[in-house]
């Protein structure tokens, strides 16, 4: 046993190859309200490409068949930013997100007719058996099939596990620990992932998601991968719900400083975030005092913008309705239950 | 007017729900009950209220269904073996309610077209899905003002409340409400979403319904309209309630609702198990009038 004066606390993870994965063309879309022109995502998928990201996320932010009054109606569908990014990528492959219970295996079919290399199926961290038809499916047709465990925070790491078993039973080849509402601290995440490492197939992927709400983006994405975890999700600039995803060429600096190996250039990866995604920004992303109470409270990212609209529209504070929104356990995907709220809050308001 | 018998097709939680239920009906006699496992709590449930039970699925009903004078049947199995049934018992001149997203026959929303149903003496109409029965009124009674260009719905369930069918297979809760959202709605494009959400204690079903409709909407005869389907609704799910709006937004129109059950056999919260059973008790009470005034008199297909 070693003294109290050589403490294990280095992370030695040099030689670890990690596959960065970006997230800024579909997280991205929340902050964008989805309002991402195809100029925009062939010009910052190709300087993604070039800079060596090997996977792109493009998909509407709720994922293929998101386009909605609940969630937003893009700019293009799905199918028109797919069809113009895909065949542009030299060494990239694209990804695409889908949440059962919004889009179909009819949008699934889609994404691979438009030539999507990997299908990521995300659920809420309980309810993997939604997934069955759809991980079951991109299988089928050969894709990288990744199963995205959304909200995993919510959930005790030996549950975790066990919906991690159903969705690799399914078929996926990669699983994820999704912290949607950054809310996991280094410590929650090691927790989850070496759970995960420890009871999936050997040949399984394991896969982290972060938000940056609590500026735990980077620790925890190390965390992920000391733990055992091998791709990383992060986004050029941050651009993401919420505060942002990891941001994804800071994070790539400091694997470069670690020796991880990411196959990403640093300074040309800086470029695409400085001079191709701050620029599109609405608003700069940032942990303002509601995106911190969403990782605070562990609420759902993208609830972030709704609950800003709805406190202007009927006079209320965004962040009582973020507050309210985590103490009633709500989960993805529930965004129609904000104007719901606030509606309930103003009313209580007069009466008080 | 004489009751109808009927007969009760699965004996899960929806097929025990509608028996206590249609226990209660003026226009219905539940007489069987049928299910494929001899220990499930249903066929026990069924047989304290003294109906007949089998546990060889249809088959073991089909000798009795003459003698016992039976002329209605619920099917609450499963889309697979639906068609099957179906065929069963309409060859021997029973209307069949599918509680199944089989959907061999028309779509039926009680206070939207069951009249139409009935007049049109069909034999078997589908229920939709749950979000469906909840959520199609609303969108027709925006339809019927004035024409709506898109309604989209979103349910949102307690997991507990969704069980094995559902769950294996979520896609088709998706296509088809968004269908139901078209045919009888009335609008020109639905689209149908649903959330499960594990909290504890469980959530009532929530219901978000939004229109989109193609000029600007009528305020005050939409509002109307609104109001008087939800007392449609009302009359056989009184825990149907309205919670905000309808809010206008340019040319949307959103309504929030909640919708509690009875607590007969399924929780309370489970509104969108209840939504269900009550619907299909409500159709078959419909078509048991007729039945029973001679208007109508099912016949083999």
């Amino acid at each position: 046993m070693r003294g109290c004066l050589y403490p294990e606390t280095t992370m030695d993870l040099s030689g670890k190859k990690v596959t960065l994965h970006d997230m800024c063309l579909r997280d991205g879309m929340h902050p964008k309200r989805h309002q991402i022109s195809i100029e925009q995502m062939i010009a910052i998928a190709s300087g993604l490409d070039a800079a060596g990201v090997s996977l792109i996320e493009v998909t509407h932010g709720d994922g293929l068949g998101g386009a909605s009054v609940t969630y937003g109606f893009p700019m293009n569908t799905d199918e028109e930013y797919l069809r113009a990014v895909v065949p542009r990528m030299k060494r990239a492959k694209i990804s695409a997100l889908l949440i059962p219970g919004i889009g179909t295996v009819d949008h699934l079919r889609l994404a691979h007719d438009c030539g999507v290399g990997t299908l990521r199926v995300a659920t809420h961290c309980t309810e993997a058996d939604v997934s069955e038809q759809h991980i079951g499916l991109a299988r089928k047709l050969g894709l990288d099939t990744v199963g995205f465990l959304m909200m995993a925070h919510m959930l005790d790491p030996e549950r975790l596990v066990q919906q991690a078993k159903l969705m690799e039973g399914f078929g996926a080849n990669c699983i994820y620990c999704t912290d949607s509402a950054g809310y996991m601290l280094p410590d929650d995440v090691t927790a989850r992932i070496t759970a995960l490492r420890g009871a999936l197939l050997p040949e399984t992927e394991i896969g982290f998601h972060g938000h940056h709400n609590l500026a735990m983006g980077i620790a925890n994405s190390l965390a992920a991968i000391e733990a055992g975890a091998n791709r990383i999700d992060g986004s050029a600039a941050g651009l993401g719900a919420g505060a942002g995803n990891t941001p994804l060429e800071v994070f790539a600096a400091v694997c470069d400083r670690m020796g991880i190996v990411t196959g990403v250039d640093v300074f040309k990866l800086a470029d695409v975030a400085e001079d191709l995604v701050t620029p599109i920004m609405d608003t700069p992303i940032r942990i303002d005092r509601d995106a911190l109470i969403l990782g605070y409270a562990g609420v759902y990212s993208s609830f972030l913008l709704f609950a800003k609209r709805a406190a202007s529209k009927y006079g209320v504070r965004s962040a009582d309705i973020l507050v309210e929104l985590g103490r009633m356990k709500t989960v993805g995907g529930q965004e129609d239950m904000i104007e719901d709220l606030a509606l309930n809050m103003a009313r209580a308001r007069k009466a008080g | 007017m004489a009751k109808i018998n009927a007969a009760l097709i699965g004996s899960g939680n929806i097929g025990t729900d509608l028996m206590y239920k249609a226990l209660r009906s003026e226009w219905i006699r539940p007489v069987w009950m049928v299910g494929i496992d001899a220990a499930s709590d249903g066929l026990a449930k069924a047989r304290e209220h003294g109906l007949k039970t089998t546990a060889d699925g249809v088959e073991g009903l089909l000798p009795h269904l003459a003698r016992d004078g039976v002329r209605i049947a619920f099917d609450a199995t499963s889309a697979y073996v639906h068609p099957e049934n179906a065929r069963k018992l309409q060859s021997r001149g029973v209307v069949v309610i599918d509680l199944t997203p089989a959907a061999i026959g028309p779509y039926c929303v009680p206070p939207v077209n069951l009249s139409a149903h009935v007049g049109a003496r069909e034999m078997n109409v589908n229920m939709v899905s749950c979000g469906g029965q909840a959520t199609i009124p609303i969108v027709a009674a925006v339809s019927r003002v004035q024409p709506v260009d898109y309604a989209e719905i979103v349910a949102t369930v307690s997991s507990r409340s969704a069980g094995p069918g559902t769950r294996k297979n979520i896609d088709e809760f998706t296509r088809t409400t968004s269908s139901g959202i078209e045919k009888v709605g009335g609008a020109r494009r639905g689209k149908a979403i649903i959330i499960l959400n594990p909290a504890e204690p469980p959530l009532i079903m929530r219901d978000t319904v939004h229109c989109l409709t193609a000029t600007e909407p009528d305020q005050k005869r939409i509002t109307e309209s609104l109001h008087a389907m939800i007392r449609e609704v009302q009359k056989y799910v009184p825990g149907y309630v309205l919670k905000n709006g309808p809010v206008f937004d340019g040319k949307r129109i959103s309504v929030y609702l909640e919708v509690a059950g009875l607590g007969d056999y399924l929780p309370k919260y489970a509104g969108n198990l209840d939504i269900m059973t009550a619907s299909a008790l409500r159709t078959a009470e419909m078509i048991a009038q007729e039945i029973s005034s001679g208007r109508f008199q099912p016949s083999a297909a």
